[in-house]
Formats: C-alpha cells, sequence, structure tokens
C-alpha cells in the first residue's frame, strides 16, 4: 500500500472575482523513504496541492472534491481532530521563507518544544532534550545556547535548519518542503538539500519537494510531478522526466534552460504570459502558449495516458507520437481515448 | 563581442563604499559594503557579477551608477573621470539601471507611458508632446509592448512584462551602459529565458554594454563575456566566462560553482560539491585578512594577516589567493 495516494484532487478558492480552480484533477502516489518532487511556476498549483495535504488552506480555499489516503486513510472530509493527528505527527511541512515562519517573538527553544510538547508524551525536560537533540542533529552548533536566542538572532540558513529540527521532531512519515532553499544562497542551499538527503537517509521518510528549480529536482528526487495551471501534465522518475520528456511544456521548460553550452547563442523560451486561472481556455490549459498546438488541443484537454511504465503524460502531441509509432492503439473513433502501452 | 574589443567604456578603480552602522547610542561603526574593487568593463561587453547576498554585488552597481556616493575610489567613463555633480548628470543619460523586483521598483501610480517617459522628462530629451509620445511608442516596441499598454498601470501586467517596463526606461535615454541588479531572478522560469534572450537582442542592436549582476550561475555564464566573483565586499576572481566556469581558481569560486544544482539528474549524481561550513561572517565583524579565510579549507596564518593582491595569473585571470598554486 502506498503511504500516500492523492486520487482527483480539486482544490478552489472562491474569490470575490469567481471561483479559481488552484488545483484541478490532480492524482499521485508516494511510497516510504521516496522523495518526490512537485515542480511548475508561481500558480501552477504545487503549493496549494501540499496545503490540501495537510489542509491548512487560507480562508477562502477549499477541497471540492476527490480523495487523500494516507497509509489507507481518508483525510478528505474527516474530523480536524483527526488531522491535528496528522499534522505534524505524520506529515509535517518547511516553507520558504524561514526568516518570516518563525515567530519572532519567542525563542527558538519555546518553539522547538511546543511542537514536541503538543504532538508527543513527553514532559518539559524531556522535550527539551529532544529539542537540543534535534538542533544537533541539523548540524546546528552551539544548540544550548540556540535554544535562549530568538530568530532574528540567526542568519536564513541556520533559521531554515530549525525550521527542519520543527518538522522533524515527531518523526513524521512524510516532510513537505515548499521551496525550502529559494531564500537561501547557492552555498547554504547546498548545505540544506545535503542535509535533508542524508536525514531522508537515516530517518527513511518520504519527502515531498516542491520547487520550481528543475536542479534541485535534478540533485534531489526520485519521482517529478509537473504542474501547469493547476493540472498534472507529466509525471514520472526523475530520469524520464529530463532525458525523455512526453509533454509540450515540459519540453520547452527544459530547452529554455541556459547551460554551459548555451553561452553566445539565443535561448529558446516558451512564448506568451503564463495563465490567468480565471479565465482558463476550454481544451489545455498549455495550448495558447504551445508551439505544437493543433485543433483538438485547443478545444479539449488530453487524457492523462501511461507512457511506459515510468512515465505518464496528458498531452496530444504525445498520444499523436504514440499512434503513428504503434505504441497506442486507439480504441474507439470518436472518443480518441489514449490506450495503454503495449 | 564588438571590433572595438579592448576598449574600456567603463573604469572602477579601488572603489570602496562604507556604510555607518550605529551600534550604540551614540557610536556607529562602518559596514564595508565594497572593499577596494577595481575592473574595467569594454565596449559592447557584459561583465557578469556573482556572488552570495550581503557580498556587495548590488551596491558596486549602486555605487557606480553614482546612486551611493562611493567612500573612495574613481569611475571613468569613456575616458572622463566623474567627478563633478555635473558629470554625474550628463553620465546618467550615458548610463542607467535595471532593477530586481519588477514589483516595487514601478511607481504604482503612474501609467505606462509615464513610467517610460520619466527620464525623457528629467533630461529634457524631446522638443514637443509628439515627440515624447513617438519616443515612449518606440521604446514601448523595442521591448515587445504592445502600444495600448501606454495608458495602463503596472499592476495590470504579469512580471515578466513589468520587467520589460523597467527596462524600457531603462533604454529611454539612449544609454550606452545598463547596471542590471538581479534582472530576471523574480521571474518564472518560463519568463526568464525570453527576458534574457531579449537583452541579448538589445544589446546587438544598440550595441550596449551591461554590469550584469546576478546570483544565479547559469544565466550570469549564458550571457557574460566576463564574470567577477565577489565575497565579502571584496572581489576574489575575475575571469573569462568559460575560464572562470571551467578553471575557477579561488577556493570560494570553486565551491561556489560546484555548488550550483545542475539541471540534469546523472550529472547531479556525479557532481562532487565542495559543501562550505558555516555561514557568511557578518560583513560589520570581517574577518582580517582576506575575508573568505574562516571558511577556506585551505587557509593558513598568512591568509590572517593581510588581504591577498588581486593578481593576474594568464592571461585575463585574475585572483586574490595566496594559495592559489598550492591549491591547482
Amino acid at each position: 500500500m502506498a503511504l500516500l495516494e492523492v486520487k482527483d484532487l480539486h482544490t478552489s478558492f472562491f474569490t470575490d472575482a469567481g471561483e479559481v480552480k488552484a488545483v484541478n484533477g490532480v492524482s499521485f502516489f508516494l511510497e516510504h523513504g521516496k522523495v518526490l518532487g512537485i515542480v511548475g511556476e508561481s500558480g501552477s498549483g504545487k503549493s496549494v496541492t501540499a496545503y490540501s495535504i495537510m489542509q491548512i488552506l487560507a480562508g477562502t480555499g477549499k477541497i471540492v472534491s476527490g480523495s487523500i489516503k494516507l497509509n489507507g486513510e481518508e483525510l478528505v472530509g474527516c474530523d480536524e481532530k483527526v488531522m491535528k493527528t496528522v499534522r505534524g505527527n505524520k506529515v509535517s511541512i518547511i516553507f520558504q521563507d524561514p526568516m518570516t515562519s518563525l515567530n519572532p517573538t519567542y525563542s527558538i527553544g519555546t518553539q522547538l518544544m511546543e511542537a514536541i510538547l503538543l504532538h508527543t508524551n513527553r514532559n518539559k525536560e524531556e522535550a527539551y532534550d529532544r529539542a537540543v537533540e534535534m538542533l544537533k542533529l541539523v548540524n546546528v552548533n552551539e544548540p544550548e545556547k540556540r535554544m535562549k536566542q530568538y530568530p532574528f538572532e540567526l542568519s536564513g540558513g541556520m533559521r531554515q535548519r530549525v525550521m527542519i529540527a520543527m518538522a522533524l521532531a515527531c518523526e513524521p512519515d512524510i516532510l513537505i518542503a515548499d521551496e525550502p532553499t529559494t531564500a537561501l544562497d547557492v552555498t547554504i542551499q547546498a548545505q540544506i538539500l545535503e542535509l535533508m538527503k542524508s536525514l531522508q537517509e537515516e530517518l527513511g521518510m518520504a519527502i515531498i519537494m516542491i520547487t520550481h528549480d528543475l536542479g534541485v529536482v535534478a540533485q534531489m528526487c526520485d519521482e517529478v510531478i509537473v504542474m501547469y495551471a493547476g493540472s498534472i501534465c507529466e509525471q514520472g522518475t526523475a530520469d524520464e522526466i529530463f532525458y525523455n520528456p512526453q509533454h509540450e511544456y515540459t519540453k520547452g521548460l527544459i530547452r529554455s534552460l541556459p547551460s554551459a553550452t548555451t553561452a553566445g547563442t539565443k535561448l529558446q523560451p516558451i512564448t506568451g504570459t503564463p495563465i490567468d486561472l480565471l479565465n482558463m481556455p476550454k481544451g489545455c490549459a498549455f495550448a495558447p502558449r504551445c508551439d505544437a498546438a493543433m485543433k483538438l488541443c485547443i478545444e479539449k484537454a488530453a487524457p492523462n495516458i501511461q507512457v511506459n511504465e515510468w512515465h505518464r503524460s496528458a498531452c496530444w502531441m504525445c498520444i499523436k507520437n504514440g499512434i503513428e509509432n504503434g505504441s497506442i492503439v486507439v480504441e474507439e473513433e470518436t472518443e480518441s481515448k489514449g490506450g495503454d502501452n503495449e | 563581442m564588438s571590433e572595438n574589443n579592448n576598449k574600456a567604456l567603463i573604469e572602477v578603480k579601488n572603489l570602496k563604499k562604507y556604510f555607518d552602522i550605529s551600534v550604540g547610542l551614540f557610536r556607529s561603526k562602518p559596514l564595508k559594503a565594497v572593499d577596494d574593487v577595481s575592473f574595467t568593463i569594454n565596449k559592447g561587453e557584459t561583465l557578469g557579477l556573482v556572488g552570495e547576498s550581503g557580498c556587495g554585488k548590488t551596491t558596486v552597481g549602486r555605487t557606480l551608477l553614482n546612486l551611493y556616493k562611493p567612500t573612495s575610489g574613481e569611475i571613468w567613463y569613456d575616458g572622463k573621470l566623474i567627478s563633478t555633480p555635473a558629470d554625474i548628470r550628463e553620465f546618467r543619460k550615458k548610463a542607467t539601471m535595471v532593477f530586481q523586483d519588477p514589483y516595487s521598483s514601478l511607481n504604482p501610480r503612474m501609467t505606462v507611458s509615464d513610467i517610460i517617459g520619466e527620464p525623457l522628462d528629467i533630461h529634457k530629451m524631446y522638443e514637443n508632446k509628439q515627440e515624447r509620445e513617438d519616443r515612449i511608442l518606440e521604446l514601448m516596441s523595442h521591448v515587445g509592448l504592445n502600444s495600448e499598454h501606454a495608458s495602463r498601470y503596472a499592476h495590470e501586467f504579469s512580471g515578466g512584462q513589468r520587467q520589460r517596463i523597467g527596462i524600457a526606461r531603462a533604454l529611454a535615454v539612449n544609454p550606452d551602459f545598463i547596471v542590471c541588479d538581479e534582472p530576471v531572478s523574480a521571474l518564472d522560469v518560463s519568463i526568464q529565458a525570453q527576458v534574457i534572450n531579449m537583452f541579448g537582442e538589445l544589446q546587438e542592436q544598440l550595441g550596449l554594454t551591461y554590469l550584469f549582476v546576478a546570483h544565479d550561475l547559469l544565466v550570469v555564464r549564458h550571457i557574460s563575456n566576463r564574470i567577477a566573483v565577489m565575497y565579502l565586499g571584496r572581489m576574489v576572481e575575475l575571469a573569462e566566462a568559460g575560464e572562470i566556469y571551467d578553471h575557477p581558481l579561488h577556493p570560494y569560486s570553486q565551491s561556489l560553482l560546484s555548488a550550483v544544482p545542475v539541471p540534469d539528474p546523472k550529472v547531479a549524481r556525479a557532481n562532487k560539491r565542495i559543501v562550505l561550513s558555516g555561514d557568511i561572517p557578518s560583513p560589520l565583524n570581517a574577518p582580517s585578512g582576506c575575508p573568505f579565510r574562516t571558511r577556506c579549507p585551505h587557509a593558513t596564518e598568512q591568509c590572517a594577516m593581510e588581504m591577498p593582491p588581486f593578481k593576474e595569473v594568464s592571461k585575463g585571470h585574475f585572483v586574490a589567493c595566496y594559495k592559489v598554486d598550492e591549491i591547482n
């Protein structure tokens, strides 16, 4: 059984301007001890997917339909009491900005101990010991001294370590990292990523890594989900996504990256501007920006099909190529629904 | 890039910028944001400036344009020393800036045409209203904005389009030189490439010279002819873009470049990163001697004594490190 199973998740924000479908039919599995990367640009719904799992959506946000199963237990529509035992205990989250996600008016020690006291049966002394132990684990030097300090006294990298220590204090099964290194410098980013990787191997938890940086994904993740405008374009193993991309958006993203060999040449950008979630097109959300878009793409969104054992994609071009090389058999003439790979 | 390759357009000599920071009720202490930095930028060239936050790279760009008054040092533009206020005014017609954050660098109460037209107003660069209008529309088409956008406000645009407005504003006075301060770091991945390409195209069309400040090393490598690396207010290495990536000599450049996450899983798995321990010291309490010595795996007593000289080790490759021969 998969550790986490998300099925056809729809999350919307009900704003004055109308319903914003931030997550629009997302499904995936997460196995024990795996690192899953979710990539996409701002507004693609990657963070909202994570917040839906934790059920920490902002006021107007609501899970409309779908199912989220943790160890087989349904979380959508469950009691808030149940969610309290999930958050922090079984699923923890670290946020992008370590500057604002710690409370400036409490010491590091108080904030760390709060998490431990809430979620475990330890008494104050035991919680203190556990907090110091956690700070040691994330390579914070002089942990006893840090316990008494306030967030403003620490550097960005140090604060992110404290956040990680807090998230891991109750030994969760899943750690959700929402752009954990975006606010950090490159050399500090390397330290934090290295730390997360070694902790993951040591403690055996699963990680959902949300990022827009394909470099971070390549370095950290076993499996990757590419999101655009609230839907999954493509999902598969990291090698499949980077070396055998099937969706035009993924291809465009990888093509547009500057690298050692592009110096002095033109980059190949994705044209157009990011989508307005209030004005979603009828067909494939990426079609207005896609160079390869066909008539069909504008009229109808492509179904998510199995490309091979390790790879799924939702792109008509991929299906067209599949039909041409015979790997996809069309079942009905009118319903051009892709069958499974033979 | 162009044929007048070796003609220096910008020459910076021993530039220093110290900020006074109060550390008590009546005491203040200098924060050495930029400390004794010298470099030249040739006509038509792009010089990339990289380093981590707080290393002084933005301050270099701003001091260069006299947005901050330099504590000491000289800035030469096209063979002339910039010193008097009149020089500075004249210089600002030739040198402009594109800012990092396209959200906060555009006045929300001004229309696009007023934002782009403001430099024209300041420098009185038109005879009549029609001329101003025409120039604004020309600039907008340069950066790929439609003429109907002219009467709109900045909040109606996406990040990429806002950055285009910022670039059009920088181009308004017909400059030779633009300081680009992290111009793509606030943009989405799919938009970054569009804006980077535009910088390249404008350079070709208008013969521009850039100082390109950024922390994304892959972007800098793509766009720059030469690259300078800064650490805690000092320049530690300067070389041709390819040279610095293939043969970085300073231990800081080496670790910085190895820390860049490469978007290729097989390379990333094989990549041996030099992970530095510790954090960047506060520039208020910069270490004596070489600023990098507290994190440097090769540091000795000599490094604590005095800042190593910034010397040329091979043609066009400058490094400030005592141990450069030993390490490499």
